[in-house]
């Protein structure tokens, strides 16, 4: 495994890079794009964001990296997922099945669903230290046991053998992440970590990533509706709609000035601790389109307060605006050109 | 395909049921038409008898199928078919009327002590533990025995019996379910009785369980009816009960004039298996986990990456692979 | 009118028994105490909002306040009416006046009844006629299309779901609502409308609500004033402003450090207080206060002996804080 430990050489090397994909799901309504040319990359050791609303794709997105999707009724349907420079979707299950969990590794919302209710914590950490890293049961159990240390489970030589059931919610989402570190994972997909837990409970568990992140230099991406999470633990955003990519740029750039309409109205019509408490919020109309029976031209038109001619006919292509900054809005082009 | 679509939805609920029956189901359906033949048989069964069910034709006993008796006649010259036919009146009325009556009160029992809980749960539980450790047929057998034989004895005693059994706790668990939902306390925030609160939300939400339940009583009624009337606690002679037809009289005759248990047996197997297929189906149909079709539901709950089972399901079996 | 208390809340509890054993060998082991003596008022007109974590007690205060559960120990005058003191029939009846919007609104939505017949069903448990005109009526207020009233509930999306059941909610002409962490379960977008829709009915029909959510920016932004409650007691209430500017329990203080401000630069400016640990389970309460093995400040030997009061600030002041240190 030693080639794949953090090498100097690449600070800004390209760990993950996804090129146009598209993830389909055959309904009988017809195809639901549900991705629909998906681009974006992550560099080694940053942190990166995926925002956006439900249905827009993005935990899709996360699963299509893995292949996880279900098939049929989902399909990959095209695109690139290279990782180190390796197509994914152009493996075999076997070598599949050596990445996920070892080399990239991902959490779920729900840890209690995620955790095998009959098994001990120990055995479901060791299973993995044995299958993949080739450990014995004594080296394992002391794997285990550093692992629920590192994540902050107290008493872990005691805990280690105990039920998930007798952990609560924040302490299961811990042993997840345990487990998703368990092989050293190169790339961690967190895909809504903490939505059903406490805010002071995220706020534990987020700062672990983060920490984990800045020690080891595992690189990370964040799936989330949660703006604030993002302006905390997020270097660079990528914000979806309806499949597409409609803004990308770091995280400063975001709240400083959005290009596109619909993050600048996504931001607005949070209420936030900053701002005064009267201030009314922007409210964004309608609702997001039904992705069988996507509008016309830029999907977001119906609901946008600057929409043109040119967005009813025809789709904005992903534009650079600036730096680090990209934007898919015909209105904005106009600004910047 | 769209349109299509919504003209389904507009569709009456029961209709587009008996559309999934048809099309997901054919064995299901083919049941669902041997219990309407059935049905119809024992309604019009004095119109569609050739004879009377006690003519007796003394000149033409033990004849096999001939032009005038299709099926042949039995040992006193009763034309079979006729007697079959209003067989198949006798078999509907007591099926129906048993499963009525047992599935009702199961309902009743069951919705009432999973709403409930408590003390009035515990007194219909242990109540119901009593009957279900007393073996059926022995309590069926010795009411008949105190009443003496009949249609109406036969119906209240296998009703009530099936009734006041492990049906409660079926309908109770369901119903234990569905109160956790959060629209039975919305019912109670409102001001809603608890009674109407049972009528307007449990009832509706325990149906399918319920219909399930009744085509698998409809079918244990009438093998329980034959059996009592083969060993001569049914349905007194001379009415044409198809057990009573399949006793002493079949069994005696069997060497020199088989078709006189044949036909009558034949028409047992069928009904029965008739009525266990289309409870089988109508079991998954009215699963609420299938509902809407195909898939749909589950690619609604993946694209919307929310909460709940499906998608987590999926998951947890991905897991041996990248654990 | 406007200086009216419309609820009125005196040492309320409500304790749940943890039994062992089945049926008529059930026997009570402990008690889990989800409210333990709480104390506050709302106005006519005005918002009080209920913040705090999981298994807190805020639900069960809004249940409480409604009167859903029995055996609720001191006094919930509503109108000054004791509603603890009411048979279940007059509790019911009594329900008119006082409505719940849910938090979770498919699972509120009984899913085989139209929409409309959800939206009459009030009107149905009080024995009134369930008037076309009216339900239309109702659903333009929630600004849904009266149209919709013969399809189902999952035929709606979750926003237009949420809308529903606030329309069951309106449909008796109630005064006080008690909102049950009415957009926690909503998208970014959609949270907001809902919201702006909570806000302008308030305005419209002179409405009282109890706002509980976790969401402690939602929460500021809609009420007037704001309850802190950690294991079933309250922390500390003000008025919004009061509590956001200057929290004085380091719960509340540690609850507000731990929401991120959508502003990386803003961010990073504030001051972080982690709290260690889970919340203890409300059966086997810490002694002392309550909030003592996990608070950052711990500063005496009192805290972990003797359990702070809620007593307001100066004489007079409208910030009661339930702290030793504060």
């Amino acid at each position: 495994m030693a080639e794949f430990s953090a090498g100097e050489e690449g600070k800004n090397r390209k760990i993950l890079e996804i090129k146009n994909l598209r993830t389909h799901f055959h309904t009988k309504a017809g195809p639901l794009k549900a991705v629909d040319g998906l681009s974006y990359h992550v560099y080694k050791g940053e942190s990166v964001g995926v925002v956006g609303e439900s249905g827009c794709g993005k935990s899709i997105s996360a699963m299509s990296v893995l292949r996880l999707i279900p098939n049929p009724p989902g399909e990959i349907v095209s695109g690139e997922i290279l990782f180190n420079g390796q197509d994914l979707l152009k493996l075999t299950e076997q070598e599949m099945r050596e990445i996920r969990g070892n080399r990239i590794a991902m959490i779920f919302q729900e840890p209690s669903a995620s955790l095998n209710p009959v098994l001990t914590v120990r055995r479901q950490l060791s299973e993995t230290l044995e299958l993949h890293r080739g450990l014995d049961k004594k080296q394992s159990l002391e794997e285990s046991i550093r692992l629920l240390k590192q994540v902050g489970i107290p008493d872990a030589e005691r805990r280690v053998h105990d039920y998930p059931f007798q952990f609560s919610g924040g302490m299961q989402q811990r042993i997840m992440i345990a487990m998703g570190l368990s092989c050293k994972p190169e790339l961690l997909i967190a895909d809504e970590p903490t939505t059903s837990l406490d805010v002071t409970i995220q706020a534990q568990l987020m700062e672990l990533i983060d920490d984990l992140r800045r020690t080891s230099g595992i690189s990370v991406i964040i799936i989330t509706h949660n703006l604030g999470l993002v302006a905390r633990y997020v270097d660079r955003v990528n914000v979806m709609y309806t499949g597409r990519l409609v803004e990308s740029c770091s995280t400063q750039q975001l709240f400083d000035g959005p290009a596109h309409p619909y993050t600048s109205a996504l931001l607005a019509s949070v209420p936030r601790l900053d701002s005064p408490r009267k201030k009314s919020m922007r409210v964004i109309k309608g609702l997001p389109p039904d992705l069988t029976r996507l509008p016309s031209g830029c999907s977001f038109h119906p609901r946008c307060e600057s929409a043109m001619d040119i967005c009813r006919k025809e789709i904005p292509p992903l534009e650079h605006i600036a730096g680090d900054h990209y934007c898919a809005c015909f209105f904005d082009h106009g600004k910047y050109l | 395909m769209d349109a299509v679509e919504k003209e389904a939805k507009k569709r009456n609920y029961a209709v587009n049921m008996l559309v999934r029956l048809v099309k997901e189901k054919p064995l299901g359906a083919a049941g669902a038409v041997v219990l309407l033949v059935l049905l119809l048989v024992g309604v019009f069964a004095n119109v569609l008898a050739p004879y009377g069910y006690n003519d007796m034709d003394l000149s033409a006993r033990l004849s096999p199928s001939s032009p005038a008796h299709i099926l042949g006649t039995d040992n006193l010259g009763r034309d079979l078919l006729s007697r079959i036919i209003y067989g198949a009146r006798i078999s509907m009325i007591v099926g129906f009327s048993v499963a009525l009556i047992g599935t009702a009160l199961a309902a009743v029992l069951g919705i009432i002590s999973g709403y409930f809980g408590g003390a009035v749960d515990f007194v219909i539980q242990r109540f119901v533990d009593g009957m279900m450790c007393l073996p059926s047929l022995i309590v069926v057998l010795t009411v008949v025995a105190i009443t003496g034989p009949g249609l109406l004895p036969i119906i209240l005693v296998l009703g009530v019996e099936g009734g006041v059994g492990g049906r409660v706790r079926v309908v109770r668990g369901a119903v234990i379910a569905i109160k956790r939902n959060l629209y039975v306390e919305a019912s109670r925030s409102i001001g809603a009785t608890s009674l109407r609160t049972m009528a307007e939300h449990i009832l509706p939400n325990v149906m399918a369980p319920v219909i399930v339940m009744f085509t698998t009583s409809l079918g244990s009624a009438i093998i329980t009816e034959a059996t009592l009337s083969f060993i001569g606690l049914g349905i007194p002679p001379p009415e044409p009960s198809w057990g009573g037809m399949l006793s002493l009289s079949g069994r005696s005759f069997m060497l020199i004039a088989p078709w006189m248990a044949f036909w009558p047996g034949l028409c047992l197997c069928v009904a029965v298996y008739g009525v266990n297929v289309l409870g089988d189906a109508l079991r998954d149909l009215l699963d609420p986990r299938l509902e809407g079709g195909s898939g749909s539901y589950k690619i609604k709950k993946m694209i919307g990456g929310g909460f709940g089972g499906g998608i987590f399901g999926r998951r947890r079996r991905q897991k041996p692979e990248n654990t | 009118m406007e200086n009216e208390r419309i609820l009125d809340v005196e040492n309320m509890s409500k304790f749940f028994p943890i039994a062992s054993g089945g049926g008529a060998f059930r026997r009570k082991t402990a008690d889990l105490r989800a409210v333990d003596g709480i104390s506050f008022h709302i106005m006519k007109g005005e918002t009080l909002g209920i913040v705090g974590e999981s298994g807190c007690g805020k639900t069960t205060t809004g249940r409480c306040v409604l009167r859903l559960y029995d055996n609720i120990k001191g006094t919930v005058s509503f109108e000054g009416t004791d509603l603890t003191k009411l048979g279940a029939e007059q509790a019911r009846r009594a329900r008119r006046e006082m409505q719940m919007i849910f938090q979770d609104p498919m699972a509120s939505l009984d899913p085989r009844m139209t929409v409309g017949k959800i939206i009459g069903e009030p009107f149905r448990a009080h024995g009134e006629p369930e008037r076309k005109d009216e339900i239309a009526e109702l659903f333009r207020m929630v600004e849904l299309d009266p149209n919709m009233a013969g399809r189902y509930p999952h035929e709606f999306s979750g926003g237009q779901r949420q809308r529903i059941g606030i329309a069951r909610a309106l449909a008796l002409r109630p005064k006080f609502i008690v909102c049950d962490e009415p957009v926690s379960a909503l998208d970014v977008s959609v949270q907001a409308q809902i919201i702006a829709l909570l806000e302008g009915l308030r305005e419209e029909l002179g409405l009282t609500y109890l706002f509980i959510a976790h969401d402690l920016s939602v929460v500021r932004h809609i009420s007037d004033r704001v309850a802190v409650m950690y294991l079933g007691k309250i922390v500390e209430i003000t008025r919004s402003d009061e509590l956001y500017s200057n929290p004085l329990h380091p719960y509340t203080l540690a609850l507000l450090s731990a929401v991120p401000i959508p502003n990386p630069r803003l961010d990073r400016q504030r001051r972080r207080v982690m709290l260690s640990g889970d919340v203890p389970s409300p059966v086997n309460l810490p002694r002392g206060c309550r909030f003592n093995p996990r608070c950052p400040k711990r500063a005496s030997g009192l805290c972990s002996e003797v359990e702070p009061e809620l007593k307001p600030l100066s004489p007079g002041s409208d910030h009661w804080v339930a702290c030793h240190h504060a």
